[in-house]
């Protein structure tokens, strides 16, 4: 009996140093697309690893809750789009105490391109075709930005997106649908 | 670290990508890919930028912290020094009251005397008055 109760505590202090370690690797593993997607979507640096922070900080919170009904990748996007929105909502009723913004801009932004094994001439093209990119997706709505960027930057599947977003496949397919529209028509090959 | 820049993109087959489409949206997401791997692998600038601010943070709150004090102790020595004032005025109108009472003590003090002095001597009646010369004069003579 005092065996058993001493195995008790024993086993709890394991099982918890391992959820430890397997978070340790999740944020390992998935901490650059966090972040990636949040630069993608505020452009602003500091603002992108201040949300990708509060991200796994709210994770590691709530990492016991966490069911795996859904990938850890799926979970983290969600509560990232979340904290990204809450942010957005913050600024907006606080406006008059955050004028200013750290976002980059467009031109820098473009500037970014691995050279390959591009021309000269090919570069230009590309840098010109990813400045138009980011017009059109400066010009979307939030949620389209946000089923854009996770669908076109992180390769996400639409039944993933659905679920990191909390809409239905269909709705995220129409808001895919719309925000090409934009981007070709930015590209200039509107249909 | 792996951004997973050569994953294979699944977006690329779907229906109704045209080729410059397909191509303008690869290049964005190698821009963006570029972008965050070099901002992700960079020496962050954060801690030093909170450092920063919680050294504002702390300075502000100290000089508020002084402030605070300041007025009180102003509040303080303020209400002290009235105290003080006060008590210096109760002092001198209770001396002035007690030297006010000597001071009429001592007129009535004098005006007893003088009715005592009425009251115990006598008029020397007519009859007597040669007499009383006479004393008058013996007193002179001695």
């Amino acid at each position: 009996m005092a065996a058993g109760t001493a195995v008790k505590p024993m086993m709890a202090e394991a099982a918890e140093v391992l959820a430890a370690e397997e978070f340790a690797r999740i944020v390992e593993s998935h901490r650059p697309q966090i972040f990636r997607f949040l630069l993608a979507s505020t452009r602003d640096i500091d603002l992108a690893e201040t949300l990708t922070q509060e991200c796994f900080l709210k994770a590691h919170r709530n990492w016991s809750h966490f069911r795996g009904d859904s990938s850890p990748m799926t979970w983290l996007m969600r509560i990232a789009i979340n904290l990204q929105k809450d942010h957005w909502r913050n600024r907006r009723l606080q406006f008059w105490r955050h004028t200013q913004t750290n976002a980059v801009d467009l031109d820098e932004a473009s500037e970014w391109l691995p050279s390959g094994e591009r021309t000269a001439e090919q570069q230009i093209l590309a840098r010109e075709q990813v400045g138009k990119v980011w017009k059109a997706v400066q010009g979307l709505s939030d949620r389209q930005r946000t089923v854009f960027l996770l669908r076109y930057i992180e390769d996400q599947e639409l039944s993933d997106i659905a679920r990191a977003t909390g809409l239905s496949e269909g709705t995220v397919k129409a808001h895919l649908s719309r925000a090409l529209q934009k981007v070709r028509a930015e590209l200039g090959g509107g249909r | 670290m792996s951004l997973q820049n050569g994953k294979a993109k699944n977006w690329m087959q779907d229906p109704g990508m045209e080729p410059m489409l397909g191509r303008a949206l690869g290049n964005f997401r190698q821009s963006v890919h570029a972008w965050s791997e070099a901002v992700y692998s960079r020496p962050r600038s954060m801690p030093r930028v909170t450092a920063h601010r919680s050294w504002r943070l702390a300075a502000g709150w100290a000089l508020g912290c002084v402030l605070a004090m300041g007025s009180l102790a102003g509040g303080l020595y303020e209400r002290h020094h009235r105290h003080v004032i006060a008590k210096i005025k109760a002092d001198q109108e209770t001396r002035q009251q007690q030297l006010a009472t000597e001071r009429s003590a001592s007129i009535a003090d004098e005006d007893l005397l003088a009715d005592v002095d009425s009251d115990v001597s006598r008029a020397v009646p007519a009859a007597m008055e040669p007499l009383a010369q006479l004393m008058d004069g013996g007193d002179a003579g001695q």
